[in-house]
């Protein structure tokens, strides 16, 4: 190997690709150490980019230990005087509502919204993705559509529906959405799975006279197993973290769930009462954090097959 | 009879598989059975999307000419609406300052906070996709904001992150840099919205990062004997063949990118403020629909929102052919 090809491979190095050529023993020799050295400083760059991202984490979790007098003189990490006189003060809520209330309200919502996602998104891409029926191709193209359509424009004749329907300040305009499968995003996800999948089981259960009810039951429900856990966590954080919808349909605090209820801390506090402010703040983000630490592998890797966001 | 229904399935003619199982003269498929048995999946086919369609017409189409009705009225909800034809759009861009201003900071917070979304994720992607390694660990560290970062939790964390005082401030502080405090600062508030959405890079960023490990190393290598240096592979291999993820990343960013709003009502105490620089269209929407009671004009702001989008999606989609590569086969 020459000189000049040596420098090739330096720079294809730098540039973290293959090693072509492993077994020139004096060039290697160089390039273990410089691969090393390299190792060293991506180490020390994505670490430094993790603590840059995962700071204002870190900080909510420290901050929640440091009494209210504090925030303003040391916005640091450090609590100077740790204690946990903030959860004692969380716990009895705001607004004569018990936070208890407005975790359990947060969990009714969520948990509502898995089972009516997952059940009415799983019908719906079954039929996008293994019957043949007329009209298939124009009502896929319409899903697609939906997909790609700002929520906001409909929330004012939906307000006046779930109006007339009498239907404000209870969960009934935040679940039904759920159980009509609007949510698009797992629809398009189901689909794209169960076309993965292959014919040949449903077509013999075809032939033994199964119909699409059992095939979809018996078969196709226990193979997608894994995308419907993923459209599970996804549809509980995202009804979790959901603002908007709340806060058009709820108007009486005990049925606030938490993101609303941290509103109230929000206008109330930003002057009186930070420590309890950020306290509610970590608590309505502990679940999903939970959830990531438990699932993450679900998580990223159903983003990275299916280019779900966040 | 064996063989025969072997062949059915190979080749996949659905329709005659029933007959076959009753031994029903299989070389004849009597063409009534052929209509029935259609008919039968299209009933199917329509059975499975009952609550699909249901929310489709119910909370969708229907909806949407609904609001496309009210764009074009004044009404309050308490009462009926009145025709006012296309007041509400022009008083919009001719006589209402703040929401040429909210359409104005939308836009800016859309097309420069996506890009360097794009950016750092493609950069950080590329970071990992180095080593296999120890990058798992990062890749879950850095998607974690992507799943909070809209939440009313972040944004309250985001807020003392840039108050004055705050550890933004004493960071920068710090190197002499003194800006005080970003969220009353009209100039500073739009940045630091931009840099939250920054901040979720990691959705974007494990989408691309399935993208690069997608790409064949034989493709770099080959470059590489031509004499192609790092930036050139970059620009001749890397951007062409991850080219459709960007193409994904870019429309649903910039769609998402104008749906903001918990953040902004959060941050601002749901004013928009401070001189109206975090008064998001959405916000805005929901200010004057909402609180003001204006419906009808609420509703045409929402249509103007939604051609906007859709101008944005159609020329992406047009624009496509010209730098999104497809490849069918050879990957």
């Amino acid at each position: 190997m020459t000189t000049s090809s040596f420098a090739e491979n330096a720079l294809v190095l730098t540039e973290n690709q293959v090693d072509p050529d492993p077994k020139t023993t004096p060039t290697r020799r160089r390039r273990v150490k410089r691969k090393t050295w390299q190792t060293v400083i991506w180490m020390v760059v994505l670490l430094a980019i993790t603590a840059v991202v995962l700071y204002p984490l870190v900080w909510l979790l420290f901050s929640t230990f440091k009494p209210n007098a504090e925030f303003g003189q040391n916005m640091g990490l450090i609590p100077n005087n740790p204690t946990i006189e903030n959860y004692v003060k969380v716990m009895e809520g705001i607004a004569g509502v018990p936070m208890g209330k407005f975790f359990l309200n947060s969990f009714i919502i969520a948990v509502g919204s898995v089972i009516g996602t997952v059940l009415s998104s799983a019908l719906a891409a079954y039929a996008f993705a293994r019957i043949q029926f007329k009209g298939l191709g124009i009502l896929f193209a319409a899903m697609i559509g939906t997909l790609l359509l700002p929520f906001h424009v409909v929330i004012i004749p939906q307000y006046i529906l779930f109006n007339n329907l009498g239907m404000v300040d209870t969960f009934w305009p935040l679940l039904l959405p759920k159980f009509l499968a609007t949510e698009a995003f797992f629809v398009f996800l189901l689909v794209q799975f169960m076309r993965q999948m292959p014919r040949d089981m449903d077509e013999a259960a075809r032939i033994d006279g199964a119909g699409h009810v059992r095939i979809f039951w018996a078969i196709i429900l226990p193979l997608i197993k894994p995308a419907l856990i993923t459209c599970a966590i996804f549809s509980f954080i995202w009804a979790w973290n959901d603002f908007l919808g709340p806060l058009l349909y709820l108007t009486s605090p005990e049925n606030y769930p938490l993101p609303i209820a941290l509103r109230l801390y929000n206008d109330q506090s930003s002057s009186s009462d930070f420590g309890a402010t950020v306290t509610a703040s970590f608590i309505a983000l502990l679940p999903v954090l939970l959830f990531f630490l438990v699932f993450q592998r679900f998580l990223v890797d159903g983003v990275a097959t299916q280019g779900l966001k966040g | 009879m064996t063989t025969t229904s072997t062949r059915v399935i190979v080749t996949g003619q659905k329709s005659s598989r029933r007959s076959l199982l009753r031994k029903e003269r299989p070389e004849n498929l009597s063409r009534p059975g052929q209509r029935a048995r259609v008919r039968k999946e299209t009933l199917a086919g329509y059975g499975f999307l009952v609550p699909w369609l249901v929310g489709f017409f119910g909370l969708t189409i229907i909806p949407m000419a609904y609001s496309l009705y009210l764009s074009f009225t004044s009404y309050n909800i308490f009462s009926p609406p009145k025709w006012i034809g296309l007041d509400n759009y022009v008083r919009m861009f001719t006589s209402d300052p703040a929401f040429i201003q909210s359409a104005q900071i939308t836009l800016i917070y859309v097309l420069v906070g996506t890009p360097i979304t794009l950016i750092a994720a493609l950069v950080v992607a590329m970071l990992l996709n180095y080593r296999d390694k120890g990058a798992g660990f990062f890749r879950s560290a850095f998607y974690a904001p992507s799943l909070i970062g809209g939440s009313v939790s972040v944004a309250i964390v985001w807020r003392a992150m840039f108050s004055a005082d705050g550890p933004v401030d004493n960071s920068l502080s710090f190197f002499g840099i003194d800006l005080g405090g970003w969220v009353g600062n009209p100039d500073l508030v739009l940045p630091m919205m931009i840099l939250l959405s920054v901040w979720m890079f990691g959705a974007t960023m494990v989408i691309f990062l399935a993208g690069l490990k997608q790409i064949p190393k034989e493709l770099y290598e080959a470059a590489e004997m031509d004499g192609a240096g790092p930036w050139h592979r970059f620009r001749a291999v890397t951007i062409p063949l991850l080219s459709p993820v960007i193409f994904f990343n870019l429309l649903l960013g910039l769609i998402g990118a104008f749906q903001v709003f918990a953040s902004a009502y959060i941050i601002s105490n749901g004013s928009g403020g401070p001189a109206g620089m975090t008064n998001f269209i959405t916000l805005y929407l929901y200010k004057r629909g909402f609180s003001d009671g204006q419906m009808g004009y609420a509703s045409a702001i929402a249509w103007v929102l939604l051609i906007v989008v859709a101008i944005i999606a159609f020329v992406l989609f047009r624009t496509q052919k010209s730098w999104v590569h497809y490849s069918g086969d050879n990957r």
